[in-house]
């Protein structure tokens, strides 16, 4: 919560020093709360004073870090409900699960779809976070030898996943230096687990039934000096998953429930389908870190593209610029397609023609960012439009076969735009981006053979 | 009705309200953000709606054919089959046919197969034209006329065009779909505009114009919670449910399509394929879908099990 100059000069001695370089407390606390000075400057500030205003200014989701090096993963710090607020910051992590009674062959085909991972996309490299251990056996030595053959092949940042204080430290015996994420504290074993947290400096997990209750432990967990808190409130159902989640994530943003303020994690338990609905849920609503319990490959592609979408800025301009794309190793002889500078119609255009793996050249008209009927229709993308670009990319020199394909949809402007292009053929593509590789294949290739 | 709700909606008519639909089908009418049953009501689940294409769709992929092999050019038979194997509460009929650039139907030949459907199969039915342009006004007219009395679903009224569609819509009892692109201003503009002409709002819903997973699905939804904010704070031209075209977005991505043997990373198609489906559909549940029209039965029975769970008091 922010504090105004007023209340924190509530907080201030009222000496009037000037030790702080201010004439008056007055002028010093209209400094703090425009975060143009520190409270640190004043020499008579009670520890209350302090301390209330470093709560103020700490950021409202603690910002947790799970791992070491380059792949670890950084959690919390967000700072809306909605994401066209601002923006959602720290993506969900995806942890996919292994456990202590499955073969070492299980394990490692496990380890192998997860590790290898990636899929380039839209600029980003697809790629899973975590890696889950979960103690099934209740014996540390199994669990903690597990945990070992994990981590060692493997370097992905863990989670382990286990309530035996005794198992957690056999564990924690040989990877407690690398950070892991441990799952963890409930309302039996809250003491040995943050103390095993405190003892290795790793992030805890806390996990409770009641938003209430649940952050009270938290306090309880802070209060013995363990600061990395991952919440884990204990649900029932979707909806209820979705009722506590929404419920802690509001009370941490407005500061109104003290142990709120970290970030929060959930299990998707189920098979196929179901465990991947869950994880979509997770994705869109709150979550920081998702263990999925009996993951299958084919699910890891859609759940990425999905949490690529909902942490992009959705500040971010919906254009691309204007100009011409060469997609492939595009020749003089290369096919030339025109359409909008909105950035979804294009990435769909260029995806169909990479697919149609037949080098060519995409013109791109400033359209104002809009798609291709409606830029049309507002007059944004007609035959003097494209006809503009044409000679403004000086294409008539470097498209020796003079043959430009406009979208389906505009197939009305294509007299209209020979008119304006002397010399040139304008060909009408197909409506529908998908329908582009086979048009280039068969319209295309028949019109130059 | 609380002045800060979703309107409630009625599609279908039964005898006693003057139709021949053996039920109709509600949606809308929450108090609160979708499934946020402990601080509002909700009392309307939202549906799922089949969607069943005028002539054989030979641009489906396979994953989404196989289920239906024996039927592809048969649309009654089509929609018989999904009512009674499968439990379809709503039919979606895409009469893609009449569209130029595919088969070029008349609104003749549309309607003959409406009054077929009508006939045979007997839950609500949304009509779904052949897209902006002079055909769509003929069609939708012709067919909003077949079916009078039946309170079906029109869609779209689009852009400059929605004013045949709204008048169809009056002349014989129907609902419309208001389609805006991806734009909070233009979908208010629009509910405006057609409220303009004495349509009921609470006839009206809203079809902010969908984007597949991974094809701008994240605008989509973020256009929703920004609508369904506004309306719970009380701007009556917000106050629609909204309709989702999910099956026509996803299937015809590539990623949907792509056999693993070429991108083994990808993952088994026909289980990605359905996953994708699954996916913008649950996503659009939480931004606060009330239809979702959709393709493969495998989709449609994951996410009409999300929707029971969701709706469970957590």
């Amino acid at each position: 919560m922010k504090l105004t100059g007023l209340q924190i000069f509530k907080l201030l001695p009222n000496k009037n020093c000037k030790e702080c370089g201010f004439q008056t407390c007055l002028a010093f606390a209209m400094k703090l709360a425009a975060k143009q000075a520190k409270i640190d400057a004043c020499p008579y500030a009670s520890p209350e004073a302090k301390e209330t205003l470093g709560a103020a200014a700490a950021p409202p989701i603690r910002l947790v870090t799970i791992g070491m090096g380059e792949r670890a993963v950084r959690i919390g710090e967000e700072l809306v409900m909605f994401r066209h607020e601002k923006a959602f910051f720290h993506k969900t992590a995806l942890a996919p699960q292994v456990d202590d009674l499955m073969g070492r062959e299980e394990i490692l085909a496990r380890l192998r779809e997860v590790c290898a991972f990636s899929v380039a996309r839209a600029g980003e490299n697809l790629l899973l976070d975590l890696v889950a251990i979960k103690e099934k056996s209740g014996a540390p030595e199994k669990f903690a030898q597990t945990v070992k053959f994990t981590a060692e092949q493997c370097l992905l940042p863990l989670v382990l996943v286990s309530k035996r204080s005794a198992c957690m430290r056999a564990a924690l015996e040989s990877v407690g230096s690398s950070r892991p994420l441990l799952w963890g504290a409930d309302g039996n074993n809250a003491d040995e687990m943050a103390a095993l947290a405190k003892e290795f400096a790793c992030p805890l997990v806390i996990e409770g039934e009641g938003v209430e209750a649940l952050a009270q432990m938290a306090c309880r967990a802070a209060e013995k000096g363990v600061d990395d808190l991952v919440l884990c409130p204990v649900s029932s159902g979707a909806a209820g998953r979705l009722r506590d989640f929404t419920l802690l994530r509001r009370h941490a943003l407005s500061r109104s429930l003290r142990g709120s303020g970290y970030p929060l994690i959930m299990s998707a338990s189920s098979k196929g389908y179901e465990g991947a609905v869950a994880a979509v849920g997770g994705i869109c609503k709150y979550a920081s870190v998702i263990v999925l319990e009996d993951p299958a490959p084919w699910t890891y592609f859609p759940l990425l593209t999905l949490r690529q979408g909902i942490y992009t800025d959705p500040q971010k301009p919906l254009q691309v610029k204007p100009g011409v794309y060469i997609i492939g190793d595009a020749g003089g002889n290369a096919p030339l397609l025109v359409t909008t500078n909105f950035s979804l119609t294009y990435f769909m255009v260029s995806s169909e023609v990479e697919a149609s793996e037949i080098p060519s050249r995409l013109l791109i008209v400033d359209a104002e960012g809009q798609s291709v009927l409606t830029a049309w229709a507002a007059g944004k993308f007609n035959a003097e439009v494209i006809a503009k670009a044409v000679v403004a990319q000086e294409l008539a020199a470097s498209v020796p076969h003079k043959r430009i394909i406009i979208p389906g949809y505009v197939a009305m402007i294509s007299g209209d735009l020979e008119d304006k292009l002397p010399g040139w053929n304008v060909m009408v593509g197909p409506q529908e981006s998908a329908d582009i590789p086979a048009y280039l294949k068969e319209v295309w290739a028949r019109a130059t053979a | 009705m609380n002045s800060s709700s979703v309107r409630k909606i009625r599609i279908g008519n039964t005898p006693a309200d003057g139709g021949t639909r053996a039920s109709s089908i509600e949606v809308g009418g929450e108090s609160c953000l979708p499934y946020h049953q402990f601080e509002g009501i909700m009392p309307c689940k939202p549906v799922i709606a089949w969607e069943i294409p005028d002539v054989r769709p030979d641009d489906w992929c396979e994953t989404v054919k196989d289920p239906y092999r024996e039927l592809l050019g048969d649309p009654v038979g089509w929609a018989r089959y999904v009512v009674e194997k499968h439990g379809a509460r709503i039919i979606c009929l895409d009469l893609r046919g009449a569209r130029l650039d595919k088969e070029n139907r008349s609104a003749a030949a549309s309607v003959e197969l409406l009054r077929g459907l009508l006939k045979d199969v007997k839950v609500p039915l949304i009509i779904k034209g052949p897209g902006p342009g002079q055909k769509q006004n003929e069609v939708i007219a012709a067919c909003a006329e077949a079916a009078q009395g039946e309170r079906c679903l029109l869609a779209s009224a689009v852009g400059e065009e929605y004013k045949t569609l709204v008048a169809a819509a009056i002349a014989y009892g129907h609902l419309v779909v208001a389609e805006s692109p991806i734009d909070v201003n233009l979908c208010k503009q629009l509910n405006i505009l057609i409220s303009d002409l004495s349509f009921p709002s609470d006839r009206i819903v809203i079809d902010p114009l969908t984007g597949g997973l991974g094809y701008g699905l994240e605008y989509t939804y973020s256009v929703m919670e920004r609508i369904r904010l506004q309306a719970l704070s009380g701007d009556a031209m917000m106050q629609m449910p909204f309709i989702n075209f999910v099956g026509g977005e996803v299937w015809k991505a590539k990623e949907v399509k792509m056999p693993a043997a070429k991108e083994p990373m990808w993952g088994n198609e026909r289980e990605r394929g359905v996953l994708w489906e699954v996916a913008t559909a649950v996503s659009l549940l939480y931004a606060g879908a009330g239809i979702l029209v959709m393709r493969h039965p495998a989709a449609i029975a994951v996410v009409e099990k999300t929707i029971e769970n969701l709706m469970k008091n957590g």
